[in-house]
């Protein structure tokens, strides 16, 4: 499940600083982001206060009834152990939103490192990062992770790490580009000639400028991650110490003539987070790139 | 043209090696004995290990084995199922053609009807006043994207199968045997519509947005008023012009993203117990049946470089301006 | 000059952008003729609607917000701006063609440039003897090797060349009129000459109306026989070109005419005209140019917009262009001589 969007959208032109004038009123105009963002901060609400959001216990169903549909003492309803299920969404989103975050914050890292390195050096340091690069990219990121956390053993960590290193190879190439064009700029060879060092040059001139898309990459990147941490934990292969919205819906799948309640609301948990964060990823390339509206 | 469909050649031979070497190592450091991995959880006779043993040669150095694997692998041996009792190979391509037919119709059913939508998205977004038939197609396509495939199986399994009850949602046949011919083959057919559908959203949704993102951006093109100027019908503006030029970026979004379905393929064949490959590979993880999983990542990884490489050549083929190789 | 004998009689044209009470009037009242066989030129700095009156004559706009608001298009005494669609699409490529600025953006890029050049006799149903008359036309157009040249793509040819293909395939269907919008503004300057140049053996052989518009003084003086000069939407000035290069009335022509450098052209007698062009929609009241004019008057030039005027074979906006000190508005003959 390569992510394909790297396609579909051109990345925010290279300079464009996002502390623009104008950025937050471009990025709030239409009322779609608003609502992403307003799901977002409810999310991550509930993911650090989950205590708070619900009285249930995630993990044991107590003497609850089993397969229970919704009622006013179980909000969305239990699933085959007697588990409340809204607790279990409440407290699933911690996994998602932990190896979302996490896993495209160390893919933005390597990537902007590697690209950086590649784009401002070039030679064949470049060509081999990038070949390394377009490898990783190359290999399904569904299917290989699923084989490596299969082989491996499954934690949350492990699978922060797989879904990192197979998502840092886009990042490095557009940061790569977009680092190689400025190399090359006047600016650049100012500091040069005022006496900076390589690394400073990096740091302090070239990677601002790269922010913008490296931001956007970075959001999307985190729905992506979502998508794979619950595909994974559908297989099987998630955290079992963990509440996981995939690994409900595994559960849902033998009970879906009896309680659709365990299919609907963590896939709908799923589908609205992934959503938001695509909006919120969208709204903000369109706020970093400025360009008429067709 | 033929040096170019030679340079990609080359260029894609180092990826196919670098994809066999990877599975090679995965098989190497995984931890634990490499013999039990190669033959799983299974109880095998002692002897057999030992002379798994000295085939593998795990005697010799690291090179020689990946030598020893890659020969293997050239010869179609992808080593033995316990849990199936049969020589992976022959369990894979039982399997392939199921899941041949499940992902060949969902990458046409999406391509097809991606490319329509995003036509149609694209064409009213240029007209004052239809505005709406634009954002009501963009807005779905962006809720389709972010939906999990496997969990819009189960909703379609929900509404079709259990609600209304007009479609099965197991297998690819009835239990109890096929009908006779033709009537046998409508009846599979209802198997096919529910898993290829639930495979098609998302990518789907991704062709309609490309579709859409370049026939804009070619429709506003300077040679499309060009060709008004001459006289030109809607339909060779729009087909013979428009669409053709945006035909690269949309092919090669088609091409390059096979990976997708083939991955999705897997969760799909899990929830309607569809028996391809991505079945296998699901009861291949819950059995801890080794060497079918690592065929599998080993076929899947290679059949997307061969798409991508086919995909290359198609863009150069339909766009003569790209030189670089 | 009776009408039977006019290719294009514009008359009153008015093109907006956008509709209602937002709407941008870009072109305001335009009236401008062509005879067979005479090249009339359009002249104005961008923002002067110039190229959007181009535009116009077909009823074939960049963008789907601007129309034409009011006016009449007659070619060959039929409106072109009332036509329906099916009968304006057989006008379009047949009884008139038009000619782009920039070559390489107005082909298309993964075609053949015979088969472009062949669209308009396709698209009209004239499919015998395709081939001959692509080959004809590209030797009428000078292209050595036509047969090679018809089978290569826009981004194997030179930008020459590109704009000779536009211009084959634009009188493909031999039509009387050529709209030729600043076809030589995107080129290199020696290529410019050998177009129009061309341009200008077309209008001899084949009899055609050429519509010029371009930016460019010096190519009109080059190349037309009459000249319409445009200023925020409005025709200013209209003549024939040796009277009007010898004598311009309006103030602004004259400014055109001094910023135009020459080999007398000295720095310290460099010339522009004061102020820049009002951003449309925001004209001034009364003339439009009358706060960069030397001659305004307070009370005359800034109520009541000026009609255009006819004096002999000319005429022009200015409402002060009969008095003795607007023959030299910006007083550069003195300047010149001292």
């Amino acid at each position: 499940m390569s992510d394909p969007t790297q396609l579909t959208m051109t990345p925010p032109a290279v300079g464009t600083p996002f502390q623009k004038a104008g950025f937050r009123r471009r990025l709030l105009r239409r009322p779609t982001t608003l609502l992403a963002l307003a799901f977002l901060a409810l999310l991550f609400g509930l993911a650090v206060f989950a205590p708070l959001a619900t009285g249930h216990d995630p993990l044991g169903g107590g003497d609850s009834a089993l397969l229970e549909p919704l009622s006013p003492g179980h909000w969305l309803g239990t699933d085959d152990l007697g588990r409340d299920i809204w607790a279990r969404v409440v407290y699933g989103s911690r996994i998602s939103l932990t190896v979302g975050v996490l896993s495209a914050l160390i893919a933005v890292v390597v990537g902007v490192v590697v690209g950086a390195l590649a784009g401002y050096f070039g030679g064949w340091l470049d060509t081999l990062l990038m070949r390394i690069a377009e490898f990783f990219q190359t290999l399904p990121r569904f299917v290989v992770a699923l084989i490596v956390i299969a082989l491996f053993g499954t934690s949350v960590l492990k699978m922060i790490v797989v879904i990192a290193a197979l998502s840092w190879p886009q990042l490095a190439r557009v940061v790569r580009a977009s680092v190689a064009a400025l190399a090359q700029s006047q600016f650049v060879d100012a500091a040069r000639v005022a006496g900076m060092g390589h690394g400073a040059i990096i740091v302090r001139e070239i990677l601002p400028n790269v922010a913008a898309p490296i931001i956007v990459l970075g959001s999307l990147d985190i729905a992506m991650a979502i998508l794979i941490e619950a595909s994974l934990s559908f297989f099987g292969l998630g955290d079992p110490n963990h509440v996981s919205w995939g690994a409900m819906l595994n559960d849902a799948q033998q009970y879906l003539r009896s309680a659709w309640w365990m299919s609907a609301f963590p896939g709908l948990a799923i589908a609205l987070t992934v959503l938001s964060f695509n909006v919120f990823g969208d709204a903000l390339n369109d706020a970093l790139n400025p360009r008429g509206p067709k | 043209m033929s040096s170019f469909i030679l340079r990609r050649l080359l260029h894609a031979i180092p990826l196919l090696l670098a994809v066999v070497v990877l599975n090679f190592l995965l098989i190497a450091f995984t931890p634990g004995d490499p013999i039990t991995l190669l033959v799983g959880d299974f109880p095998a006779p002692p002897e057999y290990l030992d002379q798994m043993r000295r085939e593998f040669g795990l005697d010799q150095p690291v090179w020689v084995q990946l030598l020893r694997y890659l020969a293997k692998v050239a010869q179609g041996d992808f080593g033995y199922s316990f849990a199936n009792q049969q020589p992976v190979a022959t369990l894979i391509l039982e399997r392939l053609g199921a899941t041949l037919e499940l992902t060949l119709t969902a990458l046409a059913f999406a391509s097809v009807m991606g490319i329509v939508f995003g036509v149609v998205a694209a064409r009213a977004a240029s007209r004052p006043g239809r505005g709406l038939v634009d954002s009501a197609i963009q807005g779905t396509s962006s809720a389709g994207y972010a939906i999990p495939d496997f969990w819009l199986g189960q909703l379609l399994i929900l509404v079709f199968a259990i609600w209304l009850g007009w479609l099965p949602s197991q297998g690819n046949n009835p239990v109890r045997g096929t009908l006779p011919g033709f009537d046998g083959f409508v009846q599979h057919l209802s198997y096919l519509v529910l898993p290829a559908l639930a495979l098609s959203l998302r990518y789907l949704t991704l062709i309609t947005r490309i579709t859409r993102a370049a026939m804009l951006e070619v429709m506003n093109a300077d040679f499309i008023l060009a060709s008004r100027s001459r006289g030109a019908s809607e339909w060779t503006v729009l087909v013979v012009h428009a669409l053709r030029n945006a035909a690269a970026p949309v092919l090669t979004v088609i091409g390059y993203n096979v990976g997708f379905v083939l991955a999705g393929s897997a969760l799909i064949e899990a929830v309607f117990a569809w028996p391809g490959i991505g079945r296998l590979l699901y009861e291949s993880i819950s059995k801890r049946d080794y060497p079918v999983m690592l065929a599998i990542l080993l076929m899947v990884s290679v059949t997307v470089v061969i798409a991508n490489l086919v995909t290359d050549i198609v863009h150069r083929w339909i766009d003569p301006r790209i030189e670089r190789a | 000059m009776s009408d039977s004998e006019l290719l294009l009689d514009v008359r009153g044209l008015s093109v907006d952008i956008g509709q209602g009470a937002a709407a941008l009037r870009v072109v305001n009242d335009l009236s401008v003729t062509v005879r067979r066989g005479e090249a009339v030129g359009l002249v104005g700095e961008s923002g002067s609607g110039k190229s959007m009156t181009a535009f116009a004559l077909m009823n074939l706009f960049p963008s789907p917000l601007a129309r034409v608001a009011a006016g009449q298009v007659l070619l060959e005494g039929r409106d072109l701006a009332r036509l329906p669609p099916a009968e304006l699409r057989a006008v379009r490529g047949a009884r008139v063609g038009m000619v782009f600025q920039d070559p390489t953006s107005y082909l298309d890029p993964l075609m053949p440039v015979g088969r472009q050049i062949a669209e308009p006799l396709r698209a009209h149903g004239r499919t015998d003897g395709l081939e001959a008359r692509v080959l004809e036309l590209l030797d009428m157009m000078e292209l050595p090797h036509a047969a090679r040249v018809a089978r290569q793509y826009p981004h194997e040819l030179s930008g020459g060349m590109r704009q000779r293909i536009l211009i084959a395939s634009a009188l493909a269907m031999r039509p009387a009129l050529l709209i030729a919008d600043e076809p030589t503004t995107a080129l290199d300057v020696t290529v410019q000459a050998e177009i129009l140049k061309l341009l200008m053996r077309l209008r001899k052989e084949l009899d055609l109306g050429i519509l010029l518009i371009t930016h460019d003084l010096a190519v009109v003086a080059e190349t037309c026989q009459r000249v319409n000069v445009m200023y925020a939407g409005q025709v200013v000035e209209a003549n024939e070109v040796g009277s009007l290069f010898a004598a311009p009335r309006h103030p602004y022509t004259q400014g055109l005419l001094a910023s135009i450098l020459s080999p007398q052209s000295r720095a310290h007698s460099l010339f522009s005209i004061p102020g820049s062009v009002p951003i449309a929609g925001h004209w001034p009241a009364g003339c439009r140019f009358h706060p960069r004019c030397p001659i305004a008057l307070a009370g005359l030039c800034d109520s009541g917009m000026p009609t255009l005027r006819t004096r002999g074979a000319g005429a022009d906006r200015c409402l002060r262009s009969d008095e003795a000190l607007a023959a030299d508005a910006w007083q550069r003959n003195e300047a010149a001589a001292s």
